[in-house]
């Protein structure tokens, strides 16, 4: 039997960062993932992350998996895949299928990130083909390059259910509705903005009842419900669709935590099943530490953090280094951990419905029932100017973590302040130069630029543009607002996408002048 | 969990749904109907109901049923879905070869 420091089970964003903590520390470190690539969850995440500039906003999923691999190749991780954890024990005896046989491996500590697996609800005709998860869906494009349908429906509005809706839409597919059995969209409302400006409608306090369809799903009817969750007689209506998509909500993987018999709890703020732990991650189990969403369901960035700290600790726990290193280290990331947690999508304000901001900003009922800003309620934030020249329009009304915008303009003109969840404000007063690096850098794709003075009577639009194939300078189409309907003619003037933008290109269209505070998506007419 | 050990309860009759049909187990095709049935058999805990109709025991090893299973004998019993402990968790997690667990180094 081999023995090891450490044993980190899962090679996600949890996992790879307890390993690269650990090993970092001089700890002998060897990772399992019965996946044929590492990374976890994060290579099919394609946007832009939210959070601060030091854990790593405006970087893409992808490249943040990248990165981890690569740090912990360089402090000497082991990373084994095709490698399923089938047993853990009391002992931290870990059993693992490898190559064909059954090997035991010894851990003096172990790390559990399992991570979690995707929820279903049943309805008539759920397990007909064509009915899928959102994230087998994300793993179908963004892995492997396979289209899932042609024209989808979503149900779950939460951030996985936009963020996949988004990047279906991306990958060529038709997103028909988005659909939710709560009275309000779940997940942030720039994501839902960027999703409901392509035009896709939102049903909220509606559910499935049936996937039509013999072999394959051809169809879906949903219907509203009542306060009781029953169907409202006559609120059915019915879509033609090849695949039905469900994004309702995720379940720790803690299976193994059970077998290793850690004290568990159901926790319904953690997403079921998991394990008693303390701040470090370490179960009731001395040494045997989770993290991710195996412990309770986030997100990659407070995995990623939440992953540090146990490696860390594990580092304590086997005497590699004093309390004093593991007290200092480990208050920097609680501190980061802490700040990723705050604002109206905290931990704390799960479920409940937050009406106002910290800055005392009404919370838009529109966003959260339509999944855009009326254009009266969008001037009342403070990242919306009207001044004169080209301008940043910033459409952020939620406290949510994320700072990039105020890093990227050169002229300060935008602020956010200490608290990386406070609304971005703009000074008027700064002069803008038009670069557009506050564009590309809002991962929610929620800033504009708008130049009202373009001296033909004409607004000039900037937008964010993330589908191919891109539209060429001269390219007459039609301009959306934010709900998606077609408002007026546009014409694209300019098109910028350097390196700086990381794959978000900067389309500036012009429109007619009353429309610049109203446009904010382009759509191609096909030439005849 | 007292009210999950008491086996003399009454939980009434069996009464059909209009879903029983609907698979809820994929792997192993065991529909709600037969969940139902099990707890008025007298399978109270997610452990029975598994050895009892190898719900959970396929390919998925309950990733997809579990929760939905949960749910379905919870109301059954007329408790909290939390108030009922997921089934019991043993090696091999997950799904293995024949040839693969014979052999063990």
């Amino acid at each position: 039997m081999k023995r090891y420091d450490v044993i980190v089970v899962g090679a996600g964003p949890a996992g790879l960062s307890a390993a690269i903590e650990a090993a970092k520390r001089g700890l002998k470190v060897i990772v399992f993932d019965e996946n044929v690539k590492p990374g976890g969850q994060l290579f099919k995440q394609i946007h832009k992350f939210f959070g601060s500039k030091e854990h790593k906003a405006k970087i893409r999923g992808f490249k943040i998996g990248e990165d981890l691999l690569n740090e912990a190749e360089a402090a000497g991780v082991e990373v084994v895949l095709n490698a399923a954890v089938v047993g853990l024990y009391l002992d931290k005896e870990v059993v693992v299928q490898l190559n064909g046989e059954v090997n035991h491996f010894k851990g003096d500590a172990i790390i559990v990130a399992t991570g979690a697996s995707e929820n279903m609800i049943t309805f008539d005709g759920w397990t007909l083909p064509g009915v899928i998860g959102a994230g087998a869906a994300q793993t179908m494009m963004n892995l492997h390059h396979i289209r899932p349908g042609k024209k989808v429906l979503m149900l779950g509005t939460g951030n996985v259910g936009l963020v996949v809706s988004y990047q279906l839409m991306q990958s060529g597919c038709e997103v028909v509705a988005l659909v939710d059995a709560a009275p309000r969209i779940g997940g942030y409302g720039v994501h839902a903005a960027k999703v409901a400006r392509c035009g896709v409608p939102y049903y909220l306090s509606h559910t499935i009842i049936k996937a039509h369809g013999s072999d394959y799903v051809t169809g879906v009817t949903i219907g509203q419900v009542d306060a009781n969750w029953n169907i409202v007689p006559g609120s059915e209506k019915e879509f033609e669709v090849d695949t039905i998509c469900l994004a309702v909500g995720l379940s720790p993987m803690s299976q193994l935590l059970k077998m290793a018999g850690c004290d568990m709890a159901e926790n319904p703020a953690k997403g079921g099943y998991v394990p008693t732990c303390n701040s470090y991650g370490e179960t009731s189990i001395p040494g045997l530490f989770v993290a991710g969403d195996v412990s309770g369901i986030e997100e990659a960035s407070s995995a990623m953090i939440e992953g540090r700290i146990a490696g860390v600790a594990a580092a304590h726990r086997l005497g590699f280094i004093d309390a004093l290193e593991l007290e200092e280290k480990s208050q920097e990331l609680e501190r980061a951990l802490l700040s990723l947690r705050e604002g109206m999508f905290s931990p704390e304000n799960k479920g409940k419905e937050v009406k106002k901001t910290e800055e005392g900003y009404l919370v838009s009922s529109n966003l959260l029932t339509k999944g855009y800003l009326t254009a009266e309620e969008v001037l009342t934030y403070p990242g919306v100017t009207q001044s004169s020249g080209i301008h940043p329009v910033i459409e952020c009304s939620q406290n949510i973590p994320c700072n990039p915008c105020q890093d990227a303009c050169v002229k300060k003109c935008i602020t956010i302040g200490e608290k990386i969840t406070s609304l971005p404000v703009v000074d008027e007063t700064a002069s803008c130069t038009g670069c557009g690096m506050c564009v590309a850098a809002c991962s929610g794709q929620s800033i504009f630029l708008v130049n009202e003075d373009v001296e033909d009577g004409t607004t000039a639009v900037t937008i964010p543009y993330e589908f191919l194939p891109l539209p060429e300078k001269g390219t007459k189409g039609i301009a959306l607002d934010r709900s998606g309907a077609e408002i007026c003619q546009a014409e694209i003037v300019e098109i910028k996408n350097v390196r700086a933008f990381d794959r978000t290109s900067l389309l500036t269209m012009k429109v007619p002048l009353e429309m610049g505070m109203k446009a904010r998506f382009f759509k191609c007419v096909q030439e005849v | 969990m007292s009210k999950i050990n008491d086996r003399s309860r009454d939980l009434g009759d069996y009464i059909p749904g209009a879903d029983d049909e609907m698979i809820i187990c994929r792997c192993e095709e065991i529909t709600k109907g037969e969940i139902r049935r099990a707890v008025h058999d007298g399978m109270f805990t997610l452990t029975e109901i598994r050895r009892y109709l190898r719900t959970s025991m396929g390919l998925c090893q309950g990733q997809t049923c579990g929760r939905l299973i949960k749910g379905i004998v919870a109301k059954e019993l007329g408790i909290s879905p939390l108030d009922l402990e997921p089934a019991m968790s043993r090696a091999p997690m997950r799904p293995i070869e024949m040839k693969v667990l014979a052999n063990e180094r």
